[in-house]
């Protein structure tokens, strides 16, 4: 077949490793960034079977790269979309679409019909979920992951190595990644990272012994800088995950999109220094609290004064006692801010401490 | 001795900087995180892992005249 030609005529390949590509079986979870890039080279390769599961619908701003939808795909669930596409790219493969949720209870069953997981999705709670039950089913997971301008590759699981749990053991405190957000990312990295992802499933087909098993490979997309960091097999990991098994369908794989608000008293802060204090109480409210680098933003005004907030200094938010102060933390950190604190005790401590100081 | 740190993801903007060299007596991974977290309070809310000279390792580990690299997970797709 002249499809594969440019495959067969490699030494490395040749018809039988087309024949073997032909006969394996993938699933890609999630049809976003860096599904759509794994999903064309599959497909456009000729993997024999491509399931793609996805319960999300295509949205205008995912078409900055999610490469294998148009305008007429806006609405329309991403795993059938993307199947509609594949099957154009490549008639002869056979593409099943799963329009719903990866969830423990479905997860297991559908991993055994297939040789390799690709992991395509976009948080953590299905990262893990993803990972325990690629070792409950045997499967090699090939894991992608970007943020902003940076992006990671690994195969876990794959012949004995290790899995995602032997480098990030449990997923970050709840929130401490900012994951849910639309953080933003330049488009064409997931494409570089999920074409990476594609290659590694190749390899893994063909038998070669170039996997990228047990070795994290990073990406910075602004320098073009890589590094390959290795990763050690935690057994003791491993085998906590096997012996959940039992429990895994009723699990909770919970989100973790919060982030954690860090406090701080008025002695550590100034002892910081490199500070700006923002007021987020009402205008007027007693006491008055003159301090320098000080500004006063009520809080339910400051999403509309984010012009006013210093990105380069730390962030001390104090209220009257130190609640308001904390939504106010959460409300920055949304917009990507960093170095924020809740002050605690508010304006009194400061007050208090401002006394102390003149003494 | 100096040691040189690379930052990767959030926590280069945390620390406002991509990598840096410190002072550095001698000592463990625990003992090198201390100094960063003095230096910067938000790091200790993040988690990362540490490599050192291209290898993930533990937090007990002796840090020798190295490059380590604080590696947060990342969940983005």
């Amino acid at each position: 077949m002249s499809r594969y030609h440019r495959h067969i005529v490699l030494d490395e390949i040749g018809q039988a490793g087309q024949d073997k590509i032909s006969k394996a079986k993938v699933l890609v979870v999630g049809a976003g960034g860096l599904g759509c890039p794994a999903l064309q080279y599959l497909t456009a390769a000729g993997i024999g079977t491509i399931g793609i599961i996805d319960f999300d619908t295509v949205e205008e701003s995912n078409l900055q790269r999610q490469i294998l939808f148009g305008t007429s795909s806006i609405g329309i669930n991403k795993a059938i979309a993307a199947t509609k596409r594949l099957e154009d790219l490549n008639p002869t493969i056979n593409s099943i679409a799963y329009p719903e949720k990866l969830t423990p209870k479905n997860a297991l069953s559908l991993f055994e019909d297939y040789d390799i997981i690709v992991d395509g999705t976009d948080n953590f709670s299905a990262r893990y979920l993803i990972n325990d039950a690629a070792i409950l089913t045997n499967k090699p997971v090939v894991y992608g992951a970007i943020y902003k301008f940076e992006g990671q590759v690994s195969v876990f699981n794959y012949q004995n190595g290790p899995s995602y749990r032997c480098l990030f053991a449990t997923p970050p405190k709840e929130g401490s990644v900012p994951n849910c957000s639309e953080i933003g990312v330049l488009g064409v990295l997931p494409g570089i990272i999920g074409t990476m992802q594609a290659n590694e499933v190749l390899k893994m087909v063909l038998g070669f012994d170039t996997v990228l098993s047990g070795k994290l490979f990073c990406f910075n997309a602004m320098t073009s800088e890589t590094i390959t960091l290795k990763i050690a097999k935690s057994v003791a990991e491993i085998e906590k995950v096997r012996s959940l098994k039992e429990q895994f369908s009723n699990q909770s794989f919970a989100s973790y999109c919060k982030f954690p608000v860090a406090e701080i008293s008025v002695e550590e802060a100034i002892k910081l220094g490199n500070n700006q204090f923002i007021d987020v109480r009402e205008l007027g409210e007693k006491p008055t609290i003159e301090l320098p680098n000080c500004i006063q933003i009520p809080l339910h005004t400051l999403e509309h004064e984010l012009a006013q907030i210093d990105s380069e200094k730390n962030k001390m938010l104090f209220c009257k006692t130190g609640i308001r102060s904390k939504t106010a933390v959460e409300i920055l950190q949304k917009h990507n801010q960093h170095n924020c604190y809740s002050l605690i005790g508010g304006a009194e401590t400061i007050l208090a401490h401002q006394k102390l100081e003149l003494k | 001795m100096n040691l040189k740190i690379k930052y990767f993801g959030v926590l280069a903007e945390i620390t406002n900087c991509s990598e840096e060299t410190i002072a550095y007596t001698k000592g463990s991974v625990s003992d090198v995180l201390m100094l960063l977290f003095e230096k910067y309070p938000t790091l200790k809310e993040t988690d990362f892992q540490v490599a050192q000279d291209l290898e993930i390792v533990s937090k007990d580990t002796l840090l020798l005249e190295s490059e380590i690299a604080l590696l947060p997970p990342f969940s983005g797709g």
